[in-house]
């Protein structure tokens, strides 16, 4: 396709028209991905996650200014919630990357959580392939750490970033224990604020009561806002990649990645072909008409399904 | 108020009531609707009586004008001393224009000057400055220096008049430029009147006129309050603003709550700045609006004086009575008057003009017809002018003070705004003050919420705006509307060429390193930009240097 | 799931007055659509680079100062510059009738003026975006 040459080119609007297609076309984006996949792998991916208010966007703005000063190519996701009732979404995250919208180096694409439960992460999962293809150094997806779809999407970065601000209400202990386990490193902002050496101390409390941690994740304080201390993060981050590299982390943790989404899509496949097989003829009703009554029990039926595949 | 007897009959000559005259009359033809609401969207009952207001004690909550709280207004004759100033905002295209304006408005009996500047002067840009490409002019004058704010009150007696300047972010260049003007026409700076609006909460808040960060902010203000207090006596130094908070869709309780809370903001700002209350506090305004529910405008008003008084005195320790006097500036709600069948937004002004009058204002703008179509026309603004005069003179409501005190309805309306407004006080607190709240946009997003919630009202027909949603009529294409001289930004860009011509340079360039290497440092920095102004440094350079020093502010959204 | 509709809000230019504009994201929001918001003070710029990286069907632009004969015009001349002429461009704001026809005839699709209804705007979007 003219279109994915001109994104390997580095095109923007190529760029911006693949991602759509990822977001609303299967058969397209599988296409699509087939022909980009040996593209893939090149870029740092970093995930930057957290309760909202913790000021993720205004981090994400001066930490990809300073990967600039170094000229490195950056693709920003910006994930924001799709409302439940309507189906609609206000992506602002935007509004804190201005300056970057004219940087030739940068790509900021937003996008909505749209209601899939796991077709978020595949959508997001795409798109930054895509990103990945078209020569970015670094692609950061950012995202509200609240559901376990968010717990997904940064499953498939390489370094993880947790935000957290003082005085938002929450006990570091109520915020999703699966969350605060995938953390490569920790950020408190807002730490001009009175409170925020007590949430630094109080995940420092935490780190102490985990046993079995190759690496203890740093924490690190900054004032995005004032642009204060992102170099502390921006040298963690390195760090961390570093880490993975050197102890042979990186390959395994990506490996792993890349088998979970392979998995994924036969676990879709397969799913998608007993539907197909049984729905239509009307066998899937039956078939759960009998449990209704108790007729039989799902593990059979689960054999006479599966015996039909093999 | 009513002694304990009386007040049991009152109760039961109610409840008789109720069973009788008001179920006969509700059951032969029921109320033309479920629910009466406020302008805001509040509740209001059928009817109001002395058990409305029984907890209220007159001395203590409402008492006499003049006099702590200062309800029923700052000072003991109102308007049968004095009526308030009639100021109208104005200015558009060159200095030269909006000087002809102004002679035309004090031609017509206006009896106080109100200076509106365009985009790029309240954004500190010079005219030929890129983002200033089509702005130049449009909402306001252009003032690009000294040289432009000479012509703006060229034949204008400084000592006479007083001047309202509505400029934020850039207020302590305007004001040293007023300073230098007057001082070229021989009045000494202890004479000048006026105010300069100078609140950048609100402009973080609703109105976008920002340009540095918050603290850099704050520094400039509390520098401007010590410096007039010292120099400059009469001036009113800021205009603590709810006018573009409720044009920003807020609730009337929500204008007081976020308004007061921006000047607690402030005062403590100067209070940590080494300045003691009694010194500042006497010389802080505030600028409201008037919507068209008068009543609870009214009430409104009465309720920010009473509760601004109580902050001063017990949460300031202030000891001078004009430091708890809260006195005010109205403009008549520019967001309530239509496109569509404009001649009836005349009788909007007037309703909001009693409104404002009725409240107690000192200095009240009253919108023009055009007001959503465009700039006002002469002939515009004079009926504007003409409502004010009208209201002031022939409407007798200025005859005695503060009429709709007792009022069982207004003093209910009083007293349910105060609470209100202080609970939004408390939660701002709790956040740690209005500029931290603002941070986290909760201020932000309380007003866009109650600006969806109208809007939809309005779309589903719960609110009638007339000729609007409701007694719609097909109309023709406006004529005759104010067209602003297409050319002005390429004028003011010959003009600016020229000035750095005749200019001396050396010395602009000399007062802007005193300036910068002043804004490094903790100096107040007055002195050194009206040093700077003196020489015709362009406003654009002077505000560069300070940007260059405070770094710019950064929007913070929440939707 | 249907595709949603991708809509750009922008608030070109130095004017602040951002309550329509916030006001139609929402309704746009409850209307089933995914809206861009990029705040204040954007250039023409700035709102092109924004529309083509969020490929979005619609651009809207509010504006109440009184610049969008100069504003409108450069937005719409740099979508053509960058081969993005598909994108729909709509405003609203104070645009007095007489400037709208030069403003149609420069591209703008629709100028929603001050009155106009969320519902309006919603129903001539779903009739109007390229799919």
């Amino acid at each position: 396709m003219e279109l994915i040459n001109k994104m390997l080119d580095g095109d923007k609007r190529a760029c911006a028209r693949l991602i759509s297609i990822v977001e609303n076309d299967e058969k397209e984006s599988e296409k699509l991905i087939k022909t980009i996949y040996k593209h893939t792998g090149k870029a740092h991916i970093i995930g930057i996650t957290g309760p909202p208010g913790a000021g993720k966007s205004t981090l994400t703005d001066k930490y990809v200014k300073l990967l600039r000063k170094s000229d490195y190519k950056v693709g920003v996701i910006a994930v924001d919630p799709t409302s439940p009732y309507t189906g609609g979404a206000i992506l602002g995250d935007r509004i804190r990357m201005n300056d970057l919208a004219l940087d030739p180096g940068v790509f900021i694409r937003s996008m909505g959580t749209r209601g899939y439960l796991g077709g978020l992460a595949k959508a997001t999962r795409n798109a930054v392939k895509i990103l990945d293809a078209s020569g970015c150094d670094y692609i950061i997806i950012e995202t509200v750490g609240v559901g376990q779809s968010e717990v997904d999407i940064v499953k498939a970065a390489d370094t993880v970033v947790l935000v957290m601000v003082p005085g938002l209400g929450d006990d570091i202990q109520s915020i999703k224990a699966g969350i605060m386990e995938i953390g490569d490193l920790f950020v408190v902002n807002k730490s001009d604020i009175f409170g925020a050496q007590r949430t630094a101390t109080e995940i420092n409390m935490m780190l102490d009561m985990s046993q079995d941690m190759d690496r203890r994740p740093p924490v690190v304080m900054v004032t995005a806002n004032q642009n204060k201390n992102i170099e502390q993060m921006e040298q963690e981050i390195q760090k961390h990649y570093q880490y993975l590299v050197d102890n042979g982390l990186l390959e395994e943790r990506r490996k792993k990645n890349i088998k979970r989404e392979l998995l994924e899509l036969v676990e879709e496949e397969l799913k998608k072909l007993v539907i197909r097989e049984t729905e239509n003829n009307g066998e899937l009703d039956s078939m759960t008409e009998s449990l209704f009554n108790k007729e039989t029990d799902p593990f059979t039926l689960r054999d006479v399904l599966l015996s039909r595949i093999k | 108020m009513f002694d304990n007897e009386k007040f049991k009959q009152l109760k039961e000559a109610r409840r008789n009531w109720e069973e009788k005259d008001l179920n006969k009359s509700l059951s032969r033809s029921p109320e033309r609707k479920e629910e009466f609401k406020t302008g805001s969207g509040d509740k209001v009952e059928r009817l109001y009586t002395p058990e409305d207001i029984n907890d209220l004690d007159f001395m203590d909550e409402i008492g006499f004008p003049g006099q702590y709280p200062y309800t029923r207004g700052y000072q003991p004759t109102m308007f049968r001393g004095r009526l308030w100033t009639m100021r109208m905002y104005a200015g558009f295209s060159t200095a030269e224009e909006s000087n002809k304006r102004y002679k035309f408005l004090v031609d017509q009996g206006s009896t106080g000057l109100s200076v509106a500047f365009d985009l790029p002067t309240q954004i500190g840009y010079d005219s030929d400055h890129p983002l200033a490409e089509g702005e130049v002019g449009k909402v306001g004058v252009a003032i690009d220096s000294l040289a432009d704010m000479e012509i703006l009150f060229d034949g204008i007696d400084l000592e006479k008049v007083s001047t309202s300047m509505t400029i934020n972010s850039p207020a302590s260049v305007l004001l040293a430029m007023y300073i230098a003007v007057a001082d070229k026409k021989g009045v000494s700076p202890e004479k000048l009147r006026g105010t300069i609006q100078n609140d950048i909460l609100k402009e973080y808040i609703a109105r976008g006129t920002y340009i540095y960060p918050t603290e850099e902010s704050m520094r400039l203000i509390t520098d401007i309050f010590e410096y007039c207090s010292k120099n400059v006596p009469q001036w009113n130094t800021i205009s603590i603003s709810g006018y573009h908070i409720r044009e920003a869709g807020s609730t009337a309780a929500q204008e007081v709550g976020f308004t007061l809370a921006d000047g607690i903001a402030y005062v403590e700002a100067a209070i940590k700045a080494g300045l003691d209350v009694d010194s500042f506090a006497p010389r802080l305004s505030f600028f409201f609006n008037a919507h068209n529910d008068l009543l609870e405008e009214v009430a409104k008003y009465r309720a920010a004086r009473r509760l601004w008084a109580k902050i001063m005195k017990e949460r300031f320790g202030a000891k001078k009575p004009q430091s708890m006097m809260l006195k005010f500036h109205t403009q008549t709600g520019g967001s309530t008057l239509t496109a569509q069948q404009p001649d009836n937004n005349i009788v909007r002004v007037a309703i909001q003009t009693l409104a404002a009058v009725l409240g107690g204002t000192q200095s009240l703008h009253t919108n023009s017809k055009d007001e959503a179509l465009a700039l006002p026309t002469e002939d515009s603004v004079r009926i504007a002018l003409r409502t004010q005069q009208i209201v002031a003179h022939e409407s007798g409501v200025t005859n005695t003070v503060d009429p709709l005190a007792g009022s069982y309805y207004v003093e209910a309306k009083t007293k349910e705004i105060e609470d209100k407004a202080m609970e939004y006080i408390t939660k701002i607190d709790e956040l740690g003050g209005a500029p931290r709240a603002i941070d986290a946009g909760y201020i932000q997003k309380e007003i866009t919420d109650a600006a969806y919630k109208y809007q939809m009202d309005v779309e589903k027909g719960d609110v009638v705006v007339v000729g609007m949603n409701k007694f719609k009529v097909a109309e023709k294409a406006p004529q005759g509307l104010l067209k602003v001289d297409p050319m002005v930004g390429e004028m003011q860009k010959k003009k600016l060429v020229e000035l750095k011509e005749k200019r001396d340079n050396e010395a602009v360039s000399e007062k802007l390193i005193a300036l910068k290497k002043a804004c490094e440092g903790t100096e107040n920095l007055m002195p050194y930009i009206v040093e700077a102004v003196r020489e015709y440094a362009t406003l654009g350079e002077i505000c560069d240097v300070m940007r260059e020093v405070f770094g710019e502010y950064e929007q913070s959204v929440m939707l | 799931m249907d595709k949603p509709i991708r809509v750009l809000v922008a608030k070109p230019g130095l004017d602040g007055h951002d309550r329509g504009a916030k006001m139609i994201a929402r309704a746009l929001r409850d209307a089933g659509m995914e809206v861009i918001y990029t705040g204040l003070r954007q250039t023409p710029e700035q709102i092109v680079a924004a529309a083509i990286q969020e490929d979005v069907d619609i651009i809207g632009m509010s504006i109440l100062s009184g610049a969008h004969n100069h504003l409108f015009p450069k937005v719409i001349g740099l979508l053509k510059e960058q081969d993005a002429e598909d994108i729909m461009v709509i405003a609203g704001g104070v645009i007095p009738e007489d400037d709208i026809p030069a403003l149609k005839e420069a591209g703008v699709a629709a100028i929603f003026t001050p009155g106009a209804l969320t519902t309006e705007i919603v129903q001539f979007i779903r009739d109007n975006v390229k799919r």
